[in-house]
């Protein structure tokens, strides 16, 4: 459906984004994660056509977005990071106008509207002047106007920013929904959001690609070392030096005290692929300290992503990523 | 053609929704009222409109650039053109639709001056033929103005920078004539040409020459076209 092929995008000298390829498949919902200024606003507005690539090709349905720009043009729902608006229009004559610049008439647009003002909630502020509006309403005035016409394509450059909770959780619901018959690019910071509404991650990085993965995988194959977090209570040294001759581990971290009963949290860091688990309860066991839990735990999101956006050689060899520690140790 | 209707009828319904087109309408007639009244208690009253409309179209330096300053500076600014261009719309249609809103607002704004043709009717015997070239004159000289307004508001995303461009070309455009008559010779022909007054005058007298509506359209056109391509380059920025 959508389909990338070496863009590269310079704004003067400076190189936004560099050599990026992928495809999107009809249907999926592929998230676009990095930090501020990696690139993702720039590469999705290459896609909505807004800005012409420096080098390399883009097509949207089988339409290059340069060469067959209006046809393109034609499947693809944009929301754009600002969220334009029109401030001197009502909410309905808004949603009414993008209706009809994407081509949508009379009853058919009346039905529109009226869809999407009740998808987005925006009943109470039908006939609001937008300029009144709050974040969190113009946000979804913006979401509303992007689905007006049923898109094929969807592309939501960071959807969820300053909606509030609640709304929050209805709008990934609603984009998750939306995947099926929409092909969606959702760009994000907020990396619960990721494994919660995508079905495959592209982390930009400095205006590269520096992962493409289910987000699950993302986690497994990152994960160089595997880790295992204990309560126990017992004097702290020795538990330490006792647990770091289990074979396999690497290293033990207290991690804070359990108020009461003299319980402490520990880290354990093992290798990869070595179920500890076991030894490690044998260890405690026989030192006859108390154990209150054990458990193996794996890389939150956010640590692939500050691994993979810090590491020098992040760019180099996907493979190594996880080997890289960052600051776990003392 | 569908979707330059749709632009133009969104900014009209902008225009009617904002105090601006009121404040500069209602300035313009009220100009022309008081050039109207300052020839009818003047020494020599004369019954036609040339004595209204000749300033009035001077006028026009503030009128045009004020009407189309908001046009394409305020899509930047909002960062809508973002949304517009990359809808299936094309750019010559989002210029056109809003050049034509601005048209209608200043053909309105005209149709308002009429009051004081009623008057001259009923206070004396005009000729007609004057008063309706004088008219369709009024109306090429507002419409190549705009023009120029929109290439000035296609270049900056500020609406007052926008007017002070728009207000300074028109200004040149105007009374460069006087320096076409200083300098004399062939040059100073060409630079009558260019003046926008020059080929004003024949229609507040009456005379309808296709050169002078030749000129007034090819304004119209060089400086939509320009509009056009900024806003396309605007994509390169
Ligand atoms: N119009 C522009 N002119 C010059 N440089 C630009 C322009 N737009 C973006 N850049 C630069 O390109 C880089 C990528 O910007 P982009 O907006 O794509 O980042 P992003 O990943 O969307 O970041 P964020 O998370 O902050 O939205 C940034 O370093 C930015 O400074
Ligand atoms: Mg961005």
């Amino acid at each position: 459906m959508i389909e990338l092929d070496s863009i590269t995008k310079y704004y003067g000298n400076y190189p936004a984004v560099t050599d990026i390829s992928f495809r999107v498949e009809k249907g999926e919902i592929l998230g676009f994660l990095g930090p501020n200024g990696a690139g993702k606003s720039t590469t999705m507005k290459i896609i909505t056509g807004f800005v012409p690539p420096t080098e390399g090709t883009c097509s949207v349905a089988g339409n290059d977005i340069l060469t067959n720009s209006l046809a393109a043009r034609r499947h693809i729902g944009y929301l754009p990071e600002t969220v334009p608006l029109y401030t001197d229009m009502t909410v309905s004559d808004y949603l009414e106008f993008m209706g009809r610049i994407r081509e949508l008439k009379g009853e058919h647009l009346r039905k529109r509207v009226d869809s999407v003002v009740q998808i987005c909630r925006l009943e109470e502020y039908f006939d609001t002047f937008i300029s009144k509006l709050s974040k969190g309403f113009r946000q979804r005035v913006g979401i509303a106007q992007s689905i007006i016409h049923e898109p094929d394509v969807l592309i939501l450059d960071e959807p969820t920013i300053g909606i509030d909770p609640i709304q929050v959780v209805e709008t990934r619901e609603l984009i998750k929904n939306l995947g099926g018959e929409h092909t969606l690019i959702v760009s994000t910071h907020i990396l619960p959001e990721v494994s919660m509404i995508c079905e495959r991650v592209i982390i930009i990085h400095e205006g590269q690609i520096v992962a493409v993965d289910k987000p699950e995988n993302l986690a497994t194959r990152l994960r160089g070392t595997e880790r295992v977090e204990i309560d126990v209570a017992g004097p702290t040294r020795e538990i330490v030096s006792a647990l770091e001759k289990v074979p396999g581990v690497e290293s033990v971290n207290r991690k804070n005290s359990l108020s009461d009963k003299g319980y402490s949290s520990f880290e354990i860091e093992a290798e990869r692929g070595l179920e500890i688990r076991s030894e490690l309860a044998i260890s405690i066991v026989k030192n006859k300290w108390d154990l209150l839990r054990l458990e193996a735990v794996g890389m939150s999101l956010e640590e692939i992503f500050l691994r993979l956006t810090t590491t020098e050689d992040a760019t180099q060899d996907g493979e190594n990523l996880g080997i890289e520690e960052v600051s776990n140790n003392e | 053609m569908n979707n330059t209707l749709t632009i133009a009828w969104k900014e009209l319904k902008i225009y009617f929704q904002t105090p601006t087109a009121y404040v500069v309408s209602a300035m313009f007639v009220v100009f022309a009222g008081i050039t109207f009244i300052l020839n009818v208690i003047g020494t020599n009253p004369e019954a036609t409109v040339r004595s209204f409309v000749v300033p009035s179209s001077i006028f026009y330096i503030l009128l045009a650039p004020l009407l189309t300053m908001r046009l394409l500076a305020e899509e930047q600014k909002l960062g809508t053109l973002e949304l517009l261009l990359t809808s299936p719309v094309r750019d010559w249609e989002v210029v056109l639709g809003k050049y034509i809103a601005s048209l209608v607002i200043l053909i309105a704004t005209l149709a308002a001056t009429l009051y004081y043709v009623i008057m001259i009717y009923a206070f004396g015997e005009p000729d007609s033929g004057p008063v309706m070239s004088a008219y369709l004159g009024m109306i090429l000289y507002g419409a190549a103005a705009l023009a120029i307004g929109m290439l000035a508001s296609s270049l900056t995303s500020n609406q007052i920078v926008s007017a002070v461009l728009g207000m300074g070309t028109l200004l040149i455009l105007t009374f460069i004539d006087t320096l076409g008559s200083r300098l004399g010779g062939v040059t100073g022909d060409i630079v009558l040409e260019i003046s926008m007054r020059t080929h004003f005058g024949d229609f507040a007298r009456g005379i309808v020459d296709t050169s002078h509506i030749v000129y007034y359209l090819s304004i119209i056109a060089i400086f939509l076209f320009l509009a056009v391509r900024s806003v396309e380059t605007r994509r390169w920025r």
